[in-house]
């Protein structure tokens, strides 16, 4: 399908836009055939700007405006079996109030695509960005990818569509980016031309859809206990599968834009002692605190991690098993569990190496509170404090630490 | 999806004996035309539609509405009510012209 020439980008830019900006900026490149959504800070800005597309023309999506995100997302289910390319975007509550569909969504093997603006979840009410939302449903099945800034953002969206839609996979993706932080906040971003954006996503050939009369079928039928357990039993292999899929998009990403991604990002890992593992804007900031520190001669090294669902196990043992020390960042709690979701899975990821690092969790930035420099490099001190402790015996500082949780920027007196 | 395997689960009823790897994927149903063998009439609501054939203009509404397809035909005359599939809904009663009325819901197995 065509776009009007007054939208149509020709030839690569540079240019200053908003992580919804550019998400949006994505969705019209990609050029879905049905997008069903419903308004939510910080997400509004995502859908408005693509609403505005559709009004003026500049893609020919049905779109469809519902009353709630359980709609939206029901609507999305309705017209991905039916045959259509077809996204929606949430956030926070509005991601929550889809609960129940994203499994449905998963289960009947929908690829859809969903930026999710992450925001925190009631109560208190909370606009702001917070992991809670999406690890709250982190079992429904979905692949979860999350951006570090506007760029990832973009690019993550348009590789979202290769990986749902891959026959080996055919499982719905979102897509998180940080609420204000990335989707309010201001970078430079490069986009990519629109017919660079439709060649890589490729037309959209379902195998099988239910506009097809020559081969009726039936989606949803009732599977009890003599066969829902292998239904699902085929989705959990199918998100095992695509991780090689999710690093081939990348890699072909790569060639295509200089950008590589994998399911992790190792930053400094090469001779890295003391680490951090984080998702998000804050890998970011760790950057840059870790250029400081390596000024200083620290061994600071991080790990983001990009892809959570399939969890990127192989990737993290194979990254800290070298490590002294490492420090797993959650922007989400789970409130006297063994740590915030991403610690819990990664000292899972590690166990039984020979050499495991001493492992610590920090919950930080619930509700969208900052984390700063200073804040990070506070946790690299601790590692190094907590690496010279388990010099003299290593087993009970383990043990020890794998259990604690610390709360970072939290006003503790 | 392969489509030999889809008809496989559905002729040997295979869903209990297919391992994970053979079944059809996300729990689809790769052909048509099962619904008619799943006999849904024994839980109907508790009023069956009656036809009376000699009142029916043939205007084909109650096959148009019925969510069942339990309205029967022969060509494009209306031939009777499939008790199998119907669930006593109603909807055909609704539909039914007002001044024709041939479809009448009245209640069943002596309870009303």
């Amino acid at each position: 399908m065509a776009t009007t020439e007054a939208y149509r980008i020709t030839e690569r830019r540079r240019v200053t836009m908003t992580g919804a900006e550019a998400t949006a900026e994505a969705m019209r490149q990609i050029h879905p055939d049905v997008v069903a959504a419903y308004p939510i800070t910080p997400q509004t800005d995502i859908v408005m700007r693509f609403a505005r597309f559709v009004a003026d023309g500049v893609v020919q999506t049905e779109f469809v405006p519902v009353e709630s995100e359980h709609s939206a997302l029901s609507a999305v289910v309705g017209a991905s079996a039916a045959g259509a390319r077809a996204m929606t975007a949430t956030s926070g509550p509005g991601f929550a109030l889809m609960h129940e569909i994203l499994y449905v969504a998963a289960g009947y093997r929908l690829p859809i695509v969903m930026p999710v603006a992450n925001r925190a979840l009631s109560g208190p009410i909370n606009i702001h960005g917070d992991h809670s939302d999406t690890m709250g449903s982190r079992d429904a099945g979905w692949i979860h990818l999350y951006a570090e800034n506007a760029q990832e953002a973009y690019d993550d969206l348009i590789q979202a569509v290769r990986i749902a839609e891959h026959p080996e996979v055919r499982v719905p993706v979102l897509v998180g980016q940080d609420g204000f932080i990335i989707t309010h906040g201001m970078e430079i971003v490069e986009v990519l031309t629109d017919d660079e954006v439709r060649a890589f996503v490729g037309e959209y050939r379902p195998e099988r859809y239910l506009l097809d009369v020559d081969h009726p079928m039936t989606v949803g039928a009732l599977a009890l206990q003599n066969s829902y357990f292998e239904v699902k039993r085929q989705l959990a292999e199918a998100v095992r599968r695509s991780a090689r899929i999710i690093a081939d998009v990348g890699e072909e990403f790569g060639r295509l834009t200089g950008r590589y991604y994998g399911l992790t990002e190792p930053y400094r890992m090469e001779d890295a002692e003391l680490v951090i593992v984080a998702i998000g804007s804050t890998a970011g900031t760790a950057k840059d605190v870790i250029d400081e520190l390596r000024g200083r001669g620290v061994k600071a090294g991080l790990v983001k991690v990009r892809v959570f669902r399939p969890f990127p196990a192989r990737n993290l043992r194979d990254l800290l098993g070298r490590a002294r020390a490492v420090a797993v960042l959650d922007r989400a709690d789970s409130y006297a569990g063994l740590g915030g979701p991403l610690f819990a899975e990664t000292k899972a990821a590690l166990y039984g190496l020979p050499q495991a690092p001493v492992m610590t969790g920090y919950v930080y930035g619930l509700g969208g509170r900052d984390i700063t420099p200073e804040m990070i490099a506070a946790v690299y001190d601790d590692l190094g404090q907590l690496a010279e402790r388990a010099r003299a015996d290593h087993a009970a500082v383990a043990a020890e630490a794998a259990l604690s949780v610390r709360y970072l920027g939290v006003r503790e007196r | 999806m392969n489509p030999s395997r889809g008809a496989a689960f559905i002729e040997r009823e295979a869903s209990v004996t297919l391992p994970w790897t053979e079944m059809a994927e996300a729990g689809l149903i790769p052909q048509g035309g099962t619904a008619a063998r799943v006999k849904t009439g024994a839980w109907r609501t508790g009023s069956m539609p009656v036809l009376e054939l000699s009142r029916c203009i043939h205007c084909l509404r109650c096959w148009i509405w019925c969510p069942d397809s339990a309205v029967l035909l022969d060509g494009e005359k209306v031939t009777g009510i499939d008790y199998d599939h119907c669930k006593g809904c109603g909807i055909c009663a609704q539909v039914c012209p007002p001044k024709v009325h041939a479809i009448e819901m009245v209640p069943e197995g002596g309870e009303a």
